[in-house]
């Protein structure tokens, strides 16, 4: 690969908004850092995994807040000392940090595996009945929950400050957001994206389909505990609550406003959400339309409705239509022809409507 | 509907069936292998527990089966609705549970303005009109919302699955929060008409009648279904479309107005148990989110589309839930909820598509 290859829009456009987000932090307030960037990455980091398994996989998770969950009751319960909320092992931080992600992982491969056979509704459906027993057990299940939750969680003395954690949360977002694009190219990713399209053909190829949709699942499941564990250690605390199923539509939600088959979306989702969770409630005339506070999951619940209604592809696929469109007016530069054709293809759903869909009438 | 169940299935791990080695013979066996162990332990070992064993304590293990069963009867009267629209769509419908609560709401308004008390309503002012009317509107409003949702957000997109789940999705957290504007965050309950809210007496155990009256109502509804899904041309063209919707679409029949009434079936469904669910624990929010999971629980056990698994789904989870508080030990009561999932993957290991499914 050339370095003259790498010089696309993309990926000039990705260097730059990650130059403007590490240089955000010195002309911004900390209430913006804090409240806004720094959860906006963080659930950014977990939406990213229902798109890797929606956009490789065909598969729409609704499980991945619940290996969130996991991963903050994992750590919570290994680092904190005698005395707190929960098991309260004692251990050192970074020995937590390494068993939340192992049991994250373990506990994804296991539910990866019973749901690997299953497809498209129907595992939407299957993970939804995992996230929501997952709350139930957490909630049930005192001892390891503490009763009403895990509190006082601090995290490790390296990402202990606020802007820290930010590095932290953009760091491992960049990454992830790379390495998924890359597995895209890798033999497995290719392999996926053919589980994807056809999984009979793939398995009569010598494929073993429940296998790839395992170890994607897994890797989702350690992302999503990466990110769960951030969000542990931005909150200070963990209880059921925070994992029950409004919360797991709202990550879900985040997926499907940035666009449900872009890796980019993810984050920009979580931004829109985390946005106009802080700033909605403060625009000047929304009481006169007769919006409190209160009703903010009906704003929410609208404009999921209209994203769905109007465009499928989320706040990207609207994106990157209108910028086919936009082409369609110019004269096309060179080779402008062929990128309009890939933008176009790029618009088109991934896995969004398998070739069996045809045959179900 | 489940006719013919065996022939449209196939694995998609695309193993053939004659080359059978122990390994695939190893989940039906720890199925069997597990599921004889519950029995034999309800039965025989359940020492410590609060109920105790079923030889020793058989009033309590009668008992706990037929809260089974009557909770089964719930169960399946609002999975039925789901698996119903899910069988001839092809749509999951997320908003089910706002119907089923929706229906208990408005349910629970029309008792009280029959009855003309806001509070203490006393089961003995409740006569079985004052439930009845109740039910039915609250499940006509519910059906009347269904088939508005289908015709505005549905009929367009036949075939995206996901678009429609999410939509539908959206749809129930909008319906959420309108319910709680309206019906507030307390739990409001329907009462059961005066004519059932008795105890009689089995083994030594005092039992509810109301139970039994919830058990009632799902076998009618049950029974009307069955009838209508065999007995009927709609019903005929249904079950033709669940098969092939695009020949019996060929043959000239109107399947969008089959499409409507279906959803309107389902949505009514909905409503039905929700007023039942309304009468049996109270209607209040979160509930709806509760009673989606159900029904998914229920056709994931019994394979999405088929009546036949809404029955056996029903009955499976129904047990489950009654048994696992009362026959774990003590120490572990809290843990019951877990079983619901062991059900769910000891289904699943054998059947990916549950009990009378298919693949799609």
């Amino acid at each position: 690969m050339t370095l003259r290859r790498l010089l696309t829009t993309g990926n000039i456009t990705f260097v730059a908004v990650l130059l403007l987000l590490l240089a955000l932090p010195a002309f911004s307030t900390a209430f913006f850092m804090g409240f806004v960037m720094t959860q906006t990455l963080m659930l950014g980091l977990a939406a990213a995994t229902i798109v890797f398994l929606s956009a490789y996989g065909g598969m729409v998770s609704l499980a991945q807040l619940l290996m969130f969950g996991i991963a903050g009751f994992a750590f919570g319960n290994a680092a904190l000392e005698a005395g707190a909320r929960g098991l309260s092992l004692g251990w050192p931080p970074w020995v937590a940090v390494a068993f939340a992600l192992l049991f994250t992982t373990a506990v994804a491969f296991l539910l990866g595996a019973l749901a690997s056979r299953t497809t498209d509704i129907y595992f939407l459906m299957l993970t939804l009945v995992y996230g929501v027993i997952g709350y139930y057990v957490f909630a049930q299940v005192v001892p390891i929950s503490g009763p009403g939750g895990v509190t006082r969680i601090t995290p490790p003395p390296l990402l202990a400050t606020g802007i820290r954690l930010y590095y932290a949360a953009l760091v491992l977002s960049a990454l992830a957001y790379v390495a998924f694009r890359l597995i895209g190219r890798t033999p497995f990713g290719l392999a996926l994206q053919g589980v994807r399209d056809d999984p009979v053909r793939m398995a009569s190829l010598g494929l073993n389909v429940p296998l790839h949709r395992t170890l994607a699942f897994t890797l989702a499941g350690f992302v999503a505990g990466l990110a769960g564990l951030l969000n542990v250690w931005w909150n200070g605390q963990i209880d059921p609550a925070s994992i029950s199923i409004g919360p797991t539509l709202v990550l879900l939600i985040i997926a499907v406003i940035g666009g449900i088959s872009h890796f980019e979306g993810a984050w920009l989702g979580a931004f829109v959400y985390v946005a106009a969770s802080n700033y909605l409630r403060e625009l000047p005339l929304v009481d006169r339309i007769g919006i409190t506070p209160d009703r903010f999951n009906t704003i929410i619940g609208a404009i999921v409705l209209i994203i769905m209604v109007l465009s499928p592809e989320g706040l990207m696929g609207t994106f990157e239509n209108l910028r086919g469109r936009l082409r369609r007016f110019r004269p096309p530069p060179r080779g402008g022809s062929a990128a309009h054709q890939s933008s176009v293809d790029g618009s088109r759903p991934a896995g969004r409507e398998p070739a069996r869909t045809a045959e179900n009438g | 509907m489940a006719a013919g169940t065996q022939i449209g299935r196939r694995a998609p791990d695309g193993a053939p069936s004659h080359q059978r080695s122990l390994r695939e013979h190893l989940p039906r066996v720890a199925v069997w292998a597990v599921t004889a162990l519950g029995v034999l332990w309800v039965l025989f070992l359940a020492e410590d527990t609060p109920a105790g064993p079923a030889v020793s304590n058989p009033g309590q293990f009668l008992v706990t089966v037929l809260d089974g069963v009557t909770f089964a009867g719930l169960l399946f009267v609002v999975a039925s609705g789901f698996t119903l629209i899910f069988g001839l769509m092809r749509t999951v419908n997320m908003a089910h549970g706002s119907l089923f609560l929706l229906a208990g709401f408005i349910a629970i308004q029309v008792q009280q303005a029959m009855v003309g008390k806001t509070r203490n309503i006393a089961p003995d002012e409740v006569t079985l009109l004052d439930w009845l009317v109740p039910l039915l509107v609250g499940a006509s409003i519910a059906a009347v919302l269904g088939i508005v949702i289908q015709q505005a957000f549905l009929k367009w997109n036949q075939g995206q699955e996901l678009r429609q789940a999410l939509i539908t999705l959206a749809i129930s957290v909008i319906l959420a929060d309108q319910m709680l504007r309206q019906f507030g965050g307390l739990a409001l309950s329907m009462v059961w008409p005066g004519e059932v809210t008795q105890f009689f007496t089995i083994f030594g155990q005092r039992y509810a009648l109301s139970r039994l009256f919830m058990l009632a109502v799902a076998v009618v509804v049950g029974v009307l279904l069955w009838l209508w899904l065999t007995r009927t041309r709609m019903g005929m063209v249904i079950r033709a479309g669940v098969d092939d919707e695009g020949m019996v679409r060929a043959l000239g029949i109107n399947v969008s107005l089959v499409f409507a009434v279906t959803f309107f079936v389902g949505a009514f469904l909905a409503g039905v148990g929700g007023v039942m669910g309304a009468s049996f624990a109270g209607a209040a929010t979160g509930a709806d989110g509760n009673w989606l999971l159900n029904s998914l629980v229920v056709v994931i056990i019994g394979g999405l589309g088929s009546l036949k698994g809404a029955v056996a789904g029903s009955l499976l989870y129904g047990m489950v839930i009654a048994f696992s508080p009362g026959y774990l030990p003590s120490r572990y009561t809290y843990y019951s909820v877990i079983l619901t999932f062991v059900l769910l993957a000891l289904v699943l290991a054998v059947r990916p598509y549950g009990l009378f499914g298919r693949a799609t």
